[in-house]
């Protein structure tokens, strides 16, 4: 399972790679181990405001449905298209091309209170 | 008491699926494979080539005595006495109120009737069975000696005819045969669970991991790989197969099932007899439909089932139907909008999918070899 280094992570599994004033968003290995094969996802449009640790949409699993959670508050500034065809892209590459929006930062303070790489597998640790 | 980890029990095969990294999870009080590689490709494996499954937690009651015949006939629905040796029937069985206690595959063993139940309901139903049994049958519980793995797929056949000869590739649909005595009993059924040609394989737990090895040997050429619960659910919902917990359960009876091929109201005193011939008589006031949704969204277990913005029902179960390319679903309607080709919305999480009543079998490329269902009577 993989936690690259150089993102940062919330508890609901998000992964944020920043990027200057935008962060770009999606879900982590381990999670997309846990739900299984995705077949559909749900994001919100471009330009939609997104409130950190609000719902920003939800991702369905065969076999289970579960929400996304906005890591830091700002503007959708682009969506990732590849996955209505293709949302096994999430699975098949968690950290790259299954990546789901970019949100331009309102307050890039909010980074600094999402969890490093280690804390996010001391934090995984629990699960095993 | 809670399903931690160290009260759930494992079936014969635990070794194999850890060995196989498959991701367990507990079911029924098993610890079971719900998936190796993922259910997509589980799913199209045993579609398009074949597939086994771990069933060992399935129940079995073995019945004998000279009642047997007549009391597992007493106990279901479907005619399970004048059948001959050698079949398999799928049967419902009620409780008085016609609800049902569990839906089972009945083996017509010489003057033997075993039962093989699901595993959620073994407990229940092996105090049902005793409760009712007359003092002429011996009611046996085989459940922890026994082992089950179902070899799903058009190419099931090649890889048992490896294993057991033309005896299996004779077998008809829904018939079987045994061979050998204690520990070396093998019994070998045409049945399945995934809308494919397929065979349920039982042995001793203690031949069971032999088994296990000589299959995938045997499967080799036909690239055979281990399926899930996971996918073992998407095969079945696609094809409207009931599970029981979320299709049918004490609360449903055969009828409104879409069983009623499997009910015969004419034969011989049932439980559950008097109740089903009342509904009958009173007709149906709703009907477990098969569902195929517009859009992606997946319908889930407890979705609401509109008609133009009218409550009609509730999903019993959903997901993606991974052979059809668009979400499945199963739901009791009202009985007005139970009608093959009516359009209904289903509305999960706020928001609505456009759905059509299908007929079941939603999937009808498989290559079961399936008769015709006998007509309700």
């Amino acid at each position: 399972m993989k936690v690259p280094a150089d993102l940062r992570y919330t508890k609901e599994h998000e992964w944020v790679r920043v990027r200057g004033s935008e962060a770009e968003v999606g879900i982590t290995d381990f999670a997309q181990g846990e739900l299984g094969d995705v077949v559909f996802v749900e994001l919100p449009a471009l330009g939609t405001r997104l409130q950190q640790m609000k719902s920003f949409g939800t991702i369905d699993a065969v076999k289970t449905v579960s929400d996304l959670f906005a890591p830091v508050s700002g503007e959708v500034s682009a969506v990732n298209t590849d996955l209505k065809d293709n949302p096994a892209l999430i699975n098949q590459s968690p950290y790259e091309k299954g990546w789901m929006v970019r949100i331009k930062m309102a307050n890039p303070a909010e980074t600094e209170a999402l969890l490093s790489a280690e804390a996010y597998e001391k934090a995984l640790g629990a699960h095993a | 008491m809670l399903d931690t980890t160290s009260t759930l029990k494992r079936t014969p095969f635990y070794a194999r699926h850890v060995a196989l990294g498959a991701k367990m999870v507990p079911f029924a009080g098993f610890q079971m494979p719900i998936q190796y590689e993922g259910i997509v490709a589980e799913h199209r494996a045993v579609r398009g080539s074949v597939g086994v499954f771990d069933v060992s937690h399935m129940g079995e009651i073995r019945l004998q005595g000279p009642g047997a015949r007549a009391f597992a006939n007493r106990l279901v629905t479907n005619e399970v006495d004048s059948v001959p040796d050698g079949k398999a029937v799928y049967t419902p069985m009620c409780l008085e109120t016609g609800g049902i206690v569990d839906d089972l595959l009945v083996y017509a063993s010489g003057e033997d009737r075993l039962l093989v139940v699901n595993a959620a309901n073994f407990e229940k139903d092996l105090a049902w069975v005793r409760e009712h049994a007359p003092r002429d049958v011996s009611v046996v519980d085989e459940n922890e000696g026994t082992a089950q793995l179902a070899v799903q797929g058009p190419r099931a056949e090649d890889v048992v005819t490896r294993l057991y000869g033309d005896r299996a590739k004779n077998l008809e649909f829904y018939t079987f045969f045994e061979e050998g005595e204690g520990e070396d009993w093998t019994m070998v059924s045409r049945t399945g669970y995934t809308g494919e040609d397929g065979f349920e394989i039982y042995v001793r737990a203690s031949r069971a991991l032999e088994t296990w090895d000589r299959v995938f040997e045997a499967g080799r050429p036909a690239l055979i790989r281990p399926i899930g619960l996971g996918a073992r659910d998407t095969l079945r919902l696609e094809m409207g197969y009931c599970l029981y917990g979320n299709d049918i359960d004490e609360t449903t009876h055969p009828l409104e099932a879409g069983l009623g091929w499997t009910v015969r109201l004419d034969k011989a005193a049932f439980l559950g007899q008097r109740a089903l011939v009342e509904a009958q008589r009173a007709g149906l006031a709703r009907r477990l439909v098969g569902l195929i949704l517009d859009g992606e969204r997946i319908a889930r277990q407890g979705s609401e089932v509109t008609a133009q913005g009218q409550p009609v029902g509730t999903v019993t179960s959903g997901s993606m139907g991974i052979s059809i390319g668009k979400p499945v679903a199963m739901a009791y309607t009202r009985i007005d909008n139970a009608g093959t080709g009516t359009k209904l919305e289903v509305r999960t999480r706020g928001s609505e999918s456009p759905a059509s009543v299908v007929a079941r079998p939603m999937y009808r490329g498989g290559s079961v070899r399936a008769p015709k269902p006998r007509r309700a009577t």
